[in-house]
């Protein structure tokens, strides 16, 4: 049974609406039909976190509240979820809320534009750690702009704000298994399936019938975390419908793990991937550090960054350096591919009509093996990579004995650099091996210039970045910089 | 909010002067409660505007089919240039060069064709994608580099500053070099866009809201715009989402095209331009592309220098002229130049019009002069900051500028020393060396950086500003001034100083949005003016009050004036003290008048820029910065461990607020000159137009250690408002220091003996490409 209507909470508020538009973002929703204008727009494109509000989900029977870019979440994605706006705060009282009056004490705003987005990213911080460490609260604040203050004060009250209040007494903890058993009343077990046309917009209920809406309609656009689909609409006014919106389809959140490999399914945000890649594979941790700030890292996804196909996705490198298969499923059917192939040319990729990527498996690194992952970028923080090199060598008795290295940012799609592979296995693993691999890069790719960076530039760093590699194996200190001793 | 219940006792007021007060709006800025433009509740039937941009870089028009767009859904009008019943223009100089909707031809690519109004702010978006514009495109230029300053188009008269025989002096001198820099622009990026909503009223009335830095200039440019007297427009604007100058000029298109609409359509019509059309429609800080020689002696003294400042414009001259005019009034920095001549070029590009950016050309005049300290460091072997020392200012001697105006008020030397010890410069430079000295990849480098920066706007007549107080029978007090928030925390500082004329809780005194129906003729909020302007004329107004009221007093208690004392919320009248309120209403009841205008003018002032000669400036603000970073020379990546900012505000208003500025300002200084990058492409688009791909600082951008620490030994010399200074734009420049510690760890790998030469913003990719150019350099 289909039902016709998108059912969350919003604040206390319980919400059910038949007219959603497939393209409807959260942000308009609460600006312009719910007149809730403390959610401001910034950017329209997920990067200065003017709009961030919380979404609270049921994972595994557990609520977690995350932290997300309401301008390009849309609105037919929070079926089943808790949204929770800064109009939420306030005590019943009127006082402020532990976190809001830490910001009034440290003089954390001037215009005060960007604030509520601040609040709220703090807010989603204060909850998982009161008293968080000043790395923990950087990390915390990569999604949000602040032009005025300079972001001293805004740090300044985090590191105090544990002693505004306690966490546990929040509302959003008291009311927790309230909310939950609200949010798993929601859930009804059936598709929903809204409009026609171009207002046509469906959840499927289960990955089955994801795979059967799919068949019957593949030329739908698939969506699950939306950080690059948003902008399709905000930004380029892309007709999008029929729009199929999997971010709840449990099973594709699935995260299987044995002694050799971890698969991920399709919906694994990466923030997600901290607790399987990340806790596995340290090279994981510092890189998803560096993939947008928490808001895209909870909605993006690692199997829309490779569905997506673009050539500067910061997942694809890595996993193909790692050999990672990717299982892609149409109907009652799935095959699996090499993640490399996978990627044919720039906005072209191996996935047919009515396809859609169900999963990733990752072998992880053989003991021995070193693997590296660098991103080189502008800004260290929240940018799109310029250039990204991800090295797996195997180096023994002073031998390379394989060698997997991916780069993105360097060609059309991500790819591996045979040609430096080539020059380096099987030979000594000295400086001049190490020269000879550099200087291959250069048949490898032929990277372009733009915005983010020369083709020159872009070909000397990703050289640089096998020196690096070189230095790193061979006990060299300080060869990278950290703002921060890993915790 | 209950009423405020003023305590009779107290020893102090609430809010006075010298206190740390928080910003006014802190507590609905954390709640959302506080209301932008964009969050009013719009007028019944409010229509929406959006802007069709040119799609090349310049060009005739010949041909606009907008059948399609007119048909599309929701739309209501489209309006071109033609459609414009005034003027069409809104050149803030006078020179007719700016059109609100270009009509013959486009001068850059983005600028304005059309306006199309809709139902819904998504309609309209939708419906501008579907115009067919034709055009016969021109050859066009982006780069002042391909520009020959003496010969190619200017879109304003350039300035020369001459004092002594610069070049003379660079020729007798022992040691001499010459060369150029490069330094970027910047995008504003206020967290909140431009945006207008236009309410039209009966007669030709009409009210805009624009967050506007300049409400004065928007009534003007509307009235152009409408054919109509500047009394039938009012502007009102409560608080901006940031300017830093983006707002000065720039909201004028928007303003004028919501009223055209509005007044035509007889709805409210509101405009608010994606954040990617904001960025390539509208100014940004001017690059420029500076040519320097100096004259020097082994021993770092500069003995002249010949600038030339040449500088992207864009298509129309907006604020080119006084903007580039600050450049060369910066050109000396903290330095006193024995023999020195610098000449501006304002060159035409086809670009979008450069325009007001906190600093307002002074930050791009002093990296000039700061690029030539390096220069005269590295030839001579010297270390920056002695070459520095050697050539500030002195106080009775070699203290006139290069527009032959005196400093006197020069504490350069305190200050420098002052951080020169407390961040310890000699002992961690070489604590750095002996770090680079172990280090392969990672290269540390450190820089103490000065700023000397003029406070007034050099167009003399702007230095002047209008206050509006009323008291209530409650004593309440009403506040309105012709300045604008947009974050800097005016609103704040002025009723801090109302609060304490009146010796009254500044809970008591209500802030009230700025609006050209109240206060008249007033200047931008801009040349970090705004408090010494504001703060002045409520004095005024408040002082005006208190003057009738204690005369009031005086009389009714048959007591001299001096034993009318306005005490914290109450005044002692001989021998009894009663309630403010309380007199107030004695004296409203005796037919006092309770509210006056107040107003200011700027002493001292005058510049004759035909001579080139004058005291534009009423004083200077002074501060000084020293940074450290760590640079990875593999990809040119870098990181600030550690600043150090010792800044003088006079006897600061308020202690948290000026640092705040400082704080913010150095941050936005930082990234001018480090990842914030503008690319154009080679059809003209700016390709760095949206978060995603102009990146300003983050949070973990910051330095790692920050120490900021007010000098509050100065108050200022001048009679400005209880002695205090400007704080808006000067610690804009304590960025400088970040550039010049990336400069000194780049040039340890040719062991400083090679100017890295640096160019802003320094990128990873510049920083890479100098250490490399460094290493090939000292090889050969």
């Amino acid at each position: 049974m289909a039902r016709s209507e998108i059912r969350f909470i919003l604040n206390g508020e319980d919400i059910a609406l038949s007219a959603v538009r497939p393209d409807e973002t959260l942000l308009d929703f609460l600006r312009l039909r719910r007149s809730l204008r403390g959610t401001k727009e910034g950017c329209a494109e997920g990067d200065c976190g003017a709009c961030t509000v919380l979404v609270g989900r049921l994972a595994d029977g557990e609520l977690v509240y995350e932290g997300v870019n309401a301008c390009i979440r849309f609105l037919g994605s929070l079926d089943g979820s808790h949204v929770v706006t800064v109009e939420h705060l306030r005590r019943p009282d009127g006082s402020l809320h532990p976190v809001q009056q830490a910001m009034v004490d440290f003089h954390g705003s001037q215009c005060g534009f960007c604030t509520p987005g601040f609040v709220m990213s703090l807010y989603a911080l204060w909850m998982r750690e009161p008293a968080p460490s000043d790395a923990a609260i950087e990390k915390a604040l990569q999604g949000n702009l602040c032009r005025c203050t300079g972001y001293e004060p805004i740090v300044k009250a985090a590191r105090a704000f544990d002693t505004y209040g306690d966490a546990a007494s929040d509302p959003l903890a008291t009311e927790r298994t309230e909310m939950a058993r609200r949010l798993a009343d929601l859930r009804d077990g059936s598709r929903v399936e809204i409009g026609e046309g171009k207002d046509r917009l469906v959840v499927p209920s289960s990955l089955d019938d994801l795979a059967d809406i799919l068949e019957a309609e593949p030329k739908a656009t698939i969506v699950s975390g939306s950080t690059d689909v948003g902008l399709w609409v905000t930004k380029h006014m892309r007709d999008i419908a029929p729009v199929v919106f999997i971010g709840g389809v449990e099973e594709l959140r699935t995260v299987i793990e044995d002694e050799t490999s971890i698969t991920l399914g399709a919906n694994v945000s990466y923030t997600d991937a901290y607790r399987s890649l990340g806790a596995r594979i340290p090279a994981w941790r510092s890189l998803l550090d560096r993939i947008g700030g928490d808001q895209v890292r909870n909605m993006g996804t690692i199997g829309g960054n490779i569905a997506n196909g673009s050539p500067i996705g910061d997942t694809p490198p890595p996993l193909i350096a790692l050999g990672a298969t990717l299982t892609l499923r149409k109907g009652a059917k799935t095959r699996d591919l090499p993640l490399e192939d996978f990627f044919i040319d720039y906005g072209k990729q191996d996935r047919g009509s009515g396809e859609f990527v169900q999963s990733v498996t990752v072998p992880l690194p053989k003991p021995g093996a070193i693997y590296r992952v660098h991103k080189v970028t502008k800004r260290r923080d929240e940018d799109i990579t310029a250039v990204l090199g991800a090295f797996h060598l195997e180096i023994e008795g002073g031998r390379c004995v394989s060698a997997r290295i991916a780069y993105g940012g360097m060609a059309a799609t991500p790819k591996r650099a045979k040609a430096v592979e080539a020059a380096l296995v099987g030979r000594d693993w000295n400086e001049a091996a190490i020269e000879e691999a550099v200087a291959a890069l250069a048949q490898d790719f032929a990277p372009i210039s733009d915005m983010r960076a020369s083709a020159e530039y872009r070909l000397l760093a990703a050289q640089n970045l096998i020196r690096r590699f070189y230095l790193e194996t061979a006990g060299e200190e300080r060869v990278t910089l950290q703002r921060y001793e890993e915790a | 909010m209950t009423r405020h219940q003023p305590n009779l006792t107290a020893e102090k007021i609430v809010g006075g002067v010298a206190t740390d007060t928080r910003h006014d709006s802190a507590h609905k800025h954390v709640t959302g409660e506080a209301v932008y433009i964009d969050d009013m509740a719009e007028p019944a039937g409010t229509l929406h505007a959006c802007l069709g941009l040119s799609t090349v870089a310049h060009g005739k028009i010949i041909g606009m089919d907008l059948t399609a767009v007119r048909a599309a859904p929701g739309v209501v009008e489209v309006l071109t240039g033609h459609d414009v019943p005034g003027e069409n223009d809104i050149s803030p100089s006078g020179r007719h060069d700016e059109p609100i909707l270009a009509t013959e031809k486009v001068e850059f690519f983005g600028q304005p064709i059309f306006a199309v109004i809709a139902e819904t702010r998504e309609a309209a978006r939708r419906a501008c994608a579907k115009a067919k514009v034709t055009y016969e495109e021109l050859p066009f230029v982006t780069d002042v580099g391909a520009l020959d300053p003496a010969s190619d188009k200017l879109v304003t008269e350039p300035l020369t500053l001459k004092r002594g025989e610069a070049a003379e002096a660079i020729a007798a001198a022992p040691r001499r070099l010459k060369g150029s820099m490069r330094i970027g622009g910047q995008d504003h990026f206020y967290l909140e866009g431009h945006i207008a909503m236009a309410v039209p009223g009966e007669d030709d009335d009409v009210t805009v809201y624009s967050s506007t830095q300049h409400p004065s200039e928007v009534q003007h440019m509307v009235a152009h715009a409408l054919g109509t007297s500047s009394h039938s427009v009012t502007v009102e604007i409560r608080r901006m989402g940031g300017g830093f100058g983006g707002k000065e000029t720039q909201g004028n298109q928007f303003a004028a095209i919501a009223a055209i609409a509005a007044k035509k359509l007889k709805r409210a019509v509101k405009i608010r331009p994606d954040r990617d059309d904001d960025m390539i429609a509208t100014g940004k800080r001017h690059d420029f592309l500076v040519d320097y020689e100096v004259g020097f002696d082994e021993a770092g003294n500069i003995l002249g220098v010949d600038y030339l400042y040449a500088a992207r414009c864009g298509f129309s001259s907006d604020l080119s002229g006084p903007v580039t005019d600050r450049a060369l009034f910066h050109c000396d920095n903290a330095y006193f130049l024995p023999a020195v001549k610098a000449v501006s070029a304002p060159l035409y590009t086809n670009t979008v019009s450069n325009t007001a950016f906190r600093g307002f050309g002074g930050p791009q005049g002093m990296v000039g002069m700061e690029r030539v300290i390096d220069e005269v460091a590295f030839a001579t072997g010297l270390d920056p900051l002695d070459v520095r020392k050697r050539n500030f200012y002195g106080t009775d001697e070699r203290n006139v500028t290069p527009y032959h105006q005196t400093v006197e008020d020069n504490i350069l030397d305190r200050i420098v020393g002052e951080l020169e010890k407390s961040a310890d410069y000699a002992g961690r430079r070489e604590a750095i060396a002996a770090f680079n000295a172990g280090s392969k990849i990672i290269k540390r480098g450190i820089a103490l950086t000065p700023v000397k920066f003029g406070i007034s706007f050099t167009a003399t007549h702007f230095n002047q500003a209008g206050a509006l107080v009323h008291v209530y029978t409650d004593g309440s007090v009403h506040l309105n001034h012709g300045g604008t928030e947009m974050g800097q925390g005016l609103y704040v500082k002025v009723a801090q100083v109302v609060a304490e004329e009146f010796q009254i809780d500044a809970s008591n005194v209500k802030i009230t949005a700025t609006t050209t129906g109240k206060v008249p003729n007033t200047s931008a909020t801009a040349a970090s003016s705004g408090t010494d302007l504001n703060g002045m004329a409520a004095q005024n107004a408040a002082r005006q009050i208190k003057d009738r009221l204690t005369a009031f007093a005086a009389e009714k208690y048959d007591l001299p004036a001096e034993q009318i004392v306005f005490l914290p919320n109450r005044v002692r009248i001989g021998n009894q003290e009663i309630p403010f309120g309380d007199l107030v209403k004695q004296a409203y009841m005796a037919r006092i008048q309770l509210s006056a205008a107040g107003f200011y003018k700027t002493p001292k002032i005058h510049w004759d820029r035909d001579a080139g000669s004058g005291r534009p400036f009423y004083y200077y603000a002074y501060g000084a910065a020293c940074a450290e970073v760590s640079i990875d020379t593999l990809t040119g990546e870098y990181m600030v461990d550690r600043v150090d900012i010792l800044h003088e505000t006079g006897r600061s208003l308020n202690r948290a607020i000026d640092i705040g500025q400082i704080e913010g300002g150095f941050i936005q200084g930082m990234g001018w000159l480090t990842t914030e990058e503008l690319v154009w492409d080679d059809r003209g688009r700016l390709r760095t137009h949206a978060p995603s791909t102009y990146k300003i600082p983050l949070a973990s951008d910051r330095p790692k250690i920050f120490n900021v620490t007010l000098a509050d030994w100065v108050e200022n010399d001048e009679e400005t408002v209880h002695k205090s200074k400007a704080v808006g734009e000067p610690p804009f420049m304590l960025g400088m220091s970040v550039l010049h510690a990336l400069s000194d760890a780049v040039a340890s790998v040719a062991d400083h003996r090679i100017c890295p030469r640096l160019d802003a913003p320094a990128t990873p990719e510049r920083v890479l490409m100098a250490v490399e150019r460094l290493k090939r350099e000292a090889s050969s």
